[in-house]
């Protein structure tokens, strides 16, 4: 189980303190998927960089499975079994693809089962396992690769910042499937997503509202997904708004 | 008798582990340590100075030659001429290469001219790697010189490595290119503490349909100096790529100089160079993937000088 307690967190813009968190506590649950939702410029990325350790809060402790990771490095965390897909995935000269998988796995993942994690998220593996993770790839690419690497790595706790930002409408059926299938196999682990996208809301057990850097809901789908509708807090892909709403 | 250290250079320039299959000549110390020549290749003592002349009779394919050089005695210097004929249609790969331990206090530098004459429509794949290692106080330098000479429609690939150890090198490749002649270079150079290396290209397209694609990627650390000078010179119908990409790190300098001269309307000549840190959100991407940052560092650099 993570824990946040009173979390806040301020960042400096020109001379004045800016309060991107206030005071957040909350809970995700063990073998749960929680999908932690609010309006653009609410504070929900920066809640799972905090998590995951790139940020450090102002204030507040943050627990794994009781132990307190506030301390903690990104590389500790990463070790103590918290994984971060990142909203825009980073680009290496250089590094393969199967590089990448070898190091999220953490041990020396033969090809064949690298190519299966490709396969799990739509990519031909064939034809990227020895590509480089370089700009000759595109964002949708990128991103599903990066989205790999969190399969390969098999953490207690899986973080996606938006995962479904920059990739097109095949994809994303196939990435409620990827979540699906990763809640069936990994029972012990938890997975945490921030995004604001119903298709990913529906499969949610828990949803967190985020609202001005405030925890203003939170229960399960069936709770609060209703209320949310319509809202800018859970979009429907093929609206348009979704363009309008994003920063 | 190659000792160990002798060995362990020769397994580092070379991949030499243990005595080649082909054709080759090992020298080390400043002499010929031993040397087999084949039906299709020969290799000959030059006279008047230090080095040897290779001779690749033409058609010939699939064949190799090792020509590695090792120095373990401090302070010894020498200058030596390595010319390469390659005939018609040959299709051959040379790998040379310079081990240099020092562990003494003199300076130890080997400086190398090699030529290389491909006749038309000869294939050559050519590596050079260079490699440093022992902790004495000299100096370990080394200078090689590299002209490339190409007929019609031959080809050349130049792999030139030098990742560790050698405080001081000034490289020089010259190139000139007949009608639809190919040289491709990619260069890999790492440089630490107060290391300095220089690179420089001039590659003349003289014949119609010529190109030539030279890369470069290097990573300065500590406070080791670079420079890459890359010169396309276009005197026809051509097409020229050069590029420089580096990383810089701690209190490294690098100059890039990427230069292009077209004579002709028809040449397509293009630079590009970039010279940056590792980005940060790079380690950081590896690090939630569980590394340290001084990992994260190292795959990084391994990545982009593989």
């Amino acid at each position: 189980m993570l824990e946040l307690r009173n979390i806040s967190f301020e960042v400096s813009e020109e001379a004045n303190q800016k309060e991107i968190v206030r005071d957040i506590s909350l809970t995700v649950e063990n073998h749960k998927f929680t999908v932690i939702t609010g309006p653009n410029g609410s504070g929900k990325s920066t809640l799972a960089k905090l998590i995951a350790g790139i940020e450090k809060p102002t204030s507040g402790r943050i627990y794994l499975d009781g132990v307190d990771i506030t301390e903690k490095s990104i590389t500790e965390r990463a070790q103590m079994g918290i994984g971060y897909a990142f909203q825009q995935p980073v680009r290496f000269k250089g590094l393969e693809v199967v590089d990448l998988l070898r190091i999220a796995s953490g041990r020396q993942l033969s090809v064949a089962d690298a190519c299966a994690y490709l396969s799990e998220v739509g990519l031909c593996a064939r034809d990227y396992i020895r590509r480089e993770v370089n700009a000759s790839l595109s964002g949708g690419e990128l991103k599903r690769i990066e989205i790999a690497t969190i399969l390969a790595r098999g953490s207690r706790l899986s973080v996606f910042d938006e995962p479904e930002a920059g990739i097109d409408l095949w994809s994303f059926q196939n990435l409620i499937q990827v979540f699906e299938r990763m809640r069936k196999r990994n029972q012990d682990g938890s997975i945490l997503v921030i995004s604001h996208q119903e298709r990913i809301l529906n499969i949610a057990d828990e949803i967190i509202v985020v609202a001005d850097g405030r925890v203003a809901q939170r229960g399960t789908r069936e709770e609060i997904l209703p209320g949310l509708l319509g809202t800018s807090a859970a979009v429907s892909k093929c609206t348009g708004n979704e363009l309008f709403l994003r920063q | 008798m190659i000792d160990t250290i002798q060995k362990r250079l020769l397994a580092e320039v070379a991949d030499l582990h243990e005595v080649p299959e082909g054709a080759y000549n090992i020298r080390a110390n400043g002499q010929m340590e031993s040397r087999n020549t084949t039906a299709n290749i020969d290799i000959v003592s030059k006279q008047d100075v230090s080095g040897i002349d290779i001779h690749i009779k033409p058609g010939t394919k699939n064949e190799s030659v090792h020509i590695p050089v090792v120095l373990s005695q401090s302070g010894l210097k020498e200058m030596v001429y390595n010319d390469f004929y390659i005939g018609e249609d040959a299709d051959v790969t040379i790998v040379a290469g310079c081990g240099i331990d020092n562990c003494g206090t003199q300076d130890s530098e080997h400086d190398g001219i090699h030529r290389f004459y491909l006749g038309k429509n000869a294939k050559v794949k050519y590596v050079e790697k260079h490699y440093g290692s022992g902790g004495g106080t000299g100096k370990r330098i080394l200078n090689p010189g590299t002209e490339v000479y190409m007929e019609e429609d031959s080809f050349m690939e130049m792999e030139m490595v030098q990742i560790k150890g050698v405080d001081s090198t000034a490289r020089t490749t010259t190139a000139k290119l007949e009608a639809g002649a190919k040289l491709v270079v990619r260069e890999r150079l790492m440089t630490h503490e107060d290391q300095q290396a220089v690179s420089s290209y001039e590659v003349f397209l003289n014949g119609k349909d010529a190109s030539a694609d030279i890369v470069s990627r290097s990573v300065a650390r500590d406070t080791s100096y670079q420079k890459f000078d890359s010169r396309i010179i276009g005197n026809v119908s051509c097409s020229g790529h050069t590029e420089c990409d580096a990383i810089i790190m701690d209190d490294a300098r690098i100059l890039a100089i990427p230069q292009l001269e077209a004579n002709d309307v028809d040449a397509a000549l293009i630079h590009e160079a970039a010279i940056g840190k590792i980005a940060g959100e790079q380690i950081v991407k590896l690090m939630t993937l569980g590394l340290t940052e001084t990992e994260a560092e190292e795959q990084i650099i391994n990545g982009f000088l593989k």
